[in-house]
């Protein structure tokens, strides 16, 4: 078993008129099936209203299945004595960098995580610096969040999430509401805690450059995993993700229109260099041709 | 404008007054604002303002910063003025109209004026040198004898640590959308008071619903890192007093007894 | 109608120690109907200077003429300036608060003091003009997706019947499909219309394929103000101010530096896919012709 298992899971609410009368159910997750590797870098893709929110909920004992089963490290989300250990092994990362800093100080609000759990004063310190130099903010330890871009917020709770010592780190669309530079910043310091501190690491996002380098693409739509494989493999069924309304790469798209044109070019092409080689293979092929 | 006020704004550097306790902080502020109101007479003033002085200076807070806290009080300042210009009865000095400016009013309006002036800057010391975390923790610890009688001390502490730490935001996001309705043709100075009332309408609505939306996610993101009040919790900044607090201490009596006997000694002469 | 920025700047906390100066000697034309897109990243300059086009700032040096009059001067109708010159914030939808969509977005017009009838009507008209449908009217603005609330904030901004439309970021925090569906719907009402618009954005992504015009702005100044194809050819200056040309503007000079002699002028996919196609075919006929 992964990290994180989940089976069958299905997550319903119920909609209310204003006189709180029912008016129907709405199954915002449906019959989803995950098993994520530790270590593994997992990427989520799918458009507002997809699921992939509620889903991320689930992971971190936030939501709880209406069906189903989610396992976090082997432990059952829905047994109530496992819910504290859950939310150490897997922490989240919220949208809105305003409205998950706690402290008044950087540094305090690392701490805060840690200080929830229980961890001796003196251990404290040492995992918020060790976090805040895991993302790059150790310098900015005693400055007012609000003094801080965006990006620089994301990555004070990414490592505040870190400071927890965590298996495996979610983050619900942590770029959304960040600009081009912000975003880079967060994803670079996110791949880093992959490939450095080799935690797992599940990322919620519509911003397709941000899962070039998962192991593990999934796209969700209307509740459900549609697709999944390496992002090689997912990017190669460009016609499925327009329909679901997805950003493609432009490199990708590009690669794609010329395949559709007669051209030797193969599908997933991720990366300008690939590119460059498919074209250069083709020109080759016309020189050769006899 | 609205990013002028400074209250509950921390000022980052370093000095004595900001590695003090936060309960020296607490105690200190809380004494020296009775102490205003206990000494009598110039003597007494001057005691409280050299000791003002002392403190701002080691502080290292630029003076200016606690002058910004002043803008939110003028206006009470005023009327605390003028109402004890001319109510207070006692020696006439000027009348204009019904109204007569007394020498003993002129006399209460500046002690008023200079303890409200005092009092805001002292405080203000205090929010600029101690992180609003730091604040609350002191009152938390002052105030976990409480604890006894099922005051829940540690979430009061938590709720305004949080509100502190909104605070900027939440102007922030006023003036935004203050500016959003101005541009959709808003007007909210013109006209009487009821009209006034009512042009707050789309300020306030979308402020709460921001609020609570920015609330709803905290509360989320608390949870995930493990929050569960107050019992299990540990300190990353625990409170104990060193030296310099025990010495602040020992000052605060000095300035106490200084203070009084000034006050009388000068009353005598 | 024209609006002209001569040298403008503007400094905050002018006369404090911690002076901040946010635009410095700005000097712009935007003349009529054009489709033009401000870009900067974060702290540029860039809200700033809009807020200047509409009055809710001042300018702390230099002039801005509306229509041939310098809107600082004495007895010019702001109000009348900010029906002129409609400026839809960012995050937008944060600023709705009627009970039903219909009267959120009347709250404009009437606030110009129009009759109930014309107040109406343009509201009717403005949502027709954002794409929404007559189904949502009467449903509290809150229960809308964030693509739908966003558009009647929008329409709250083009009810007043603006003849510059300035929209600040108007795809944050949107997903793609919500993306495309704005862009695409004010490029719509920009051609339906005719009225200046002004998208503001980080993202030369979003604006390349709409735009007449770029303004790109750095520290408060204006970096180059040209067609897009003429900004994009300074790619690498545009990357040292954390901005990027379009992707495929960096696949075209990444084939070009590989002995591939494609054309790197072009901004969107379709233009590349034409411009490598044209190369290669022309290859395989060199090749036809020689042999």
């Amino acid at each position: 078993m992964g990290i994180i298992k989940i089976k069958d899971l299905v997550f319903e609410y119920i909609r209310r008129d204003e006189e709180g009368n029912v008016e129907g159910i709405t199954k915002a997750v449906d019959d989803v099936n995950l098993d994520i590797k530790q270590g593994d870098f997992v990427a989520i893709l799918g458009h507002n209203g997809s699921g992939k929110s509620t889903l991320a909920k689930h992971m971190n004992a936030i939501l709880y299945p209406s069906e189903g089963t989610v396992w976090v490290d082997g432990k059952d989300t829905m047994d109530e004595e496992n819910v504290w250990d859950i939310r150490q092994t897997a922490g989240m990362v919220f949208q809105n960098p305003d409205n998950q800093i706690i402290g008044q100080v950087v540094e305090e609000d690392v701490g805060f995580g840690p200080e929830n759990m229980g961890v001796p004063t003196r251990e404290i310190w040492e995992r918020v610096e060790e976090s805040l130099k895991a993302v790059g903010m150790y310098e900015f330890r005693k400055y007012s969040p609000n003094k801080l871009s965006g990006g620089q917020k994301q990555r004070v709770s990414i490592a505040g999430v870190i400071a927890m010592h965590p298996k495996c780190i979610i983050l619900d669309e942590p770029t959304a509401m960040l600009d081009p530079q912000g975003r880079r910043e967060v994803i670079r310091a996110v791949r880093a805690l992959n490939d450095v501190e080799k935690i797992t690491v599940i990322l919620i996002t519509h911003y397709m450059e941000e899962v070039i380098y998962a192991d593990k693409v999934y796209v969700m739509d209307k509740g459900s995993v549609t697709i999944q494989g390496t992002p090689k493999e997912v990017f190669s069924r460009v016609d499925e993700l327009k329909q679901l309304r997805l950003d493609v790469p432009q490199v990708t798209l590009l690669a794609h229109e010329l395949r559709k044109e007669g051209f030797p070019i193969p599908e997933g092409i991720l990366t300008k260099e690939e590119f460059r080689d498919a074209i250069l293979k083709c020109k080759e092929l016309i020189l050769n041709r006899v | 404008m609205l990013r002028d006020i400074t209250l509950g704004q921390y000022y980052q550097t370093d000095s004595v007054i900001h590695r003090l306790d936060p309960r020296v902080k607490l105690a200190t502020t809380i004494i020296y604002i009775i102490s205003l109101f206990i000494f009598d007479g110039i003597a007494g003033y001057v005691v409280a303002a050299t000791f003002l002085a002392i403190i701002i200076k080691l502080s290292h807070v630029p003076f200016k910063f606690m002058v910004k806290g002043m803008k939110a009080i003028v206006f009470l300042l005023m009327i605390t003025v003028i109402f004890n210009m001319f109510l207070t009865p006692g020696e006439p000095l000027i009348t204009v109209w019904k109204l007569t400016i007394t020498r003993e009013g002129i006399k209460t309006a500046v002690a008023m004026a200079v303890r409200l002036i005092f009092l805001v800057i002292g405080s203000s010391v205090m929010t600029l040198t101690t992180t609003p975390n730091h604040l609350t923790d002191g009152m938390e610890k002052m105030m976990s004898p409480l604890k006894k009688i099922k005051l829940p001390v540690h979430e009061i502490a938590m709720m305004m640590s949080i509100a502190l730490r909104f605070i900027p935001i939440l102007l922030e996001e006023t003036d935004k959308i203050m500016k959003a309705q101005i541009a959709r043709g808003a007007d909210f100075e013109s006209g009487n008071l009821i009209k006034k009332a009512k042009s707050m309408v789309p300020l306030l609505v979308p402020l709460f619903i921001s609020a609570f939306r920015r609330a709803n996610d905290l509360a989320m993101a608390m949870e995930a890192r493990c929050y569960r009040g107050g019992e299990h919790r540990t300190k990353m900044k625990p409170l104990h007093y060193e030296r310099r607090d025990y010495i602040a201490y020992l000052v605060v009596v000095c300035y106490l007894i200084i203070g009084v006997i000034a006050g009388k000694v000068v009353g005598m002469v | 109608m024209p609006i002209i920025m001569d040298h403008v700047s503007h400094v905050y906390g002018a006369d404090t120690a911690m002076a901040v100066a946010a635009l410095k000697d700005v000097s712009l034309v935007i003349p009529d109907g054009q489709f033009i897109g401000l870009i900067g990243h974060t702290g540029s300059g860039k809200s700033t200077l809009v807020q200047h086009l509409n009055g809710l700032m001042k300018a702390t040096s230099g002039n801005i003429y509306f229509n041939g009059e310098d809107i600082d001067s004495e007895g010019f109708d702001k109000k009348r300036l900010r029906s002129k010159v409609g400026l839809v914030f960012q995050y937008p939808e944060h600023q709705l608060f009627e009970t039903d969509v219909f009267s959120d977005v009347c709250f404009g017009p009437k606030n110009l003091g129009l009759s109930q009838k014309e107040v109406q009507l343009r509201a009717y008209e403005a949502l027709k003009l954002v794409g929404l449908e007559d189904d949502y009217f009467y449903q509290s603005p809150f229960d809308l997706s964030g693509g739908q609330k966003r558009r009647v904030a929008i329409a709250g901004v083009l009810a007043m019947k603006p003849e510059v439309l300035i929209l600040d970021e108007p795809t944050a925090g949107l997903d793609p499909k919500g993306r495309d569906e704005i862009l695409d719907q004010v490029a719509k009402l920009k051609k339906e219309t005719g009225i200046t618009v002004i998208l503001v954005s980080h993202s030369m992504d979003d604006v390349a394929k709409y735009v007449d015009r770029i303004i790109v702005m750095n520290k408060g100044s204006v970096m180059y103000d040209d067609e897009p194809r003429e900004v994009f050819h300074h790619y690498m200056d545009l990357e040292k101010v954390g901005l990027a040309a379009p992707q495929v503007t960096y696949i075209m000079k990444d084939l070009q530096e590989h002995g591939i002699a494609v054309n790197d002028d072009v901004t969107t996919i379709d233009e590349a896919k034409e411009e490598i196609k044209k190369y290669l075919t022309k290859l395989a006929q060199g090749k036809q012709q020689n042999t």
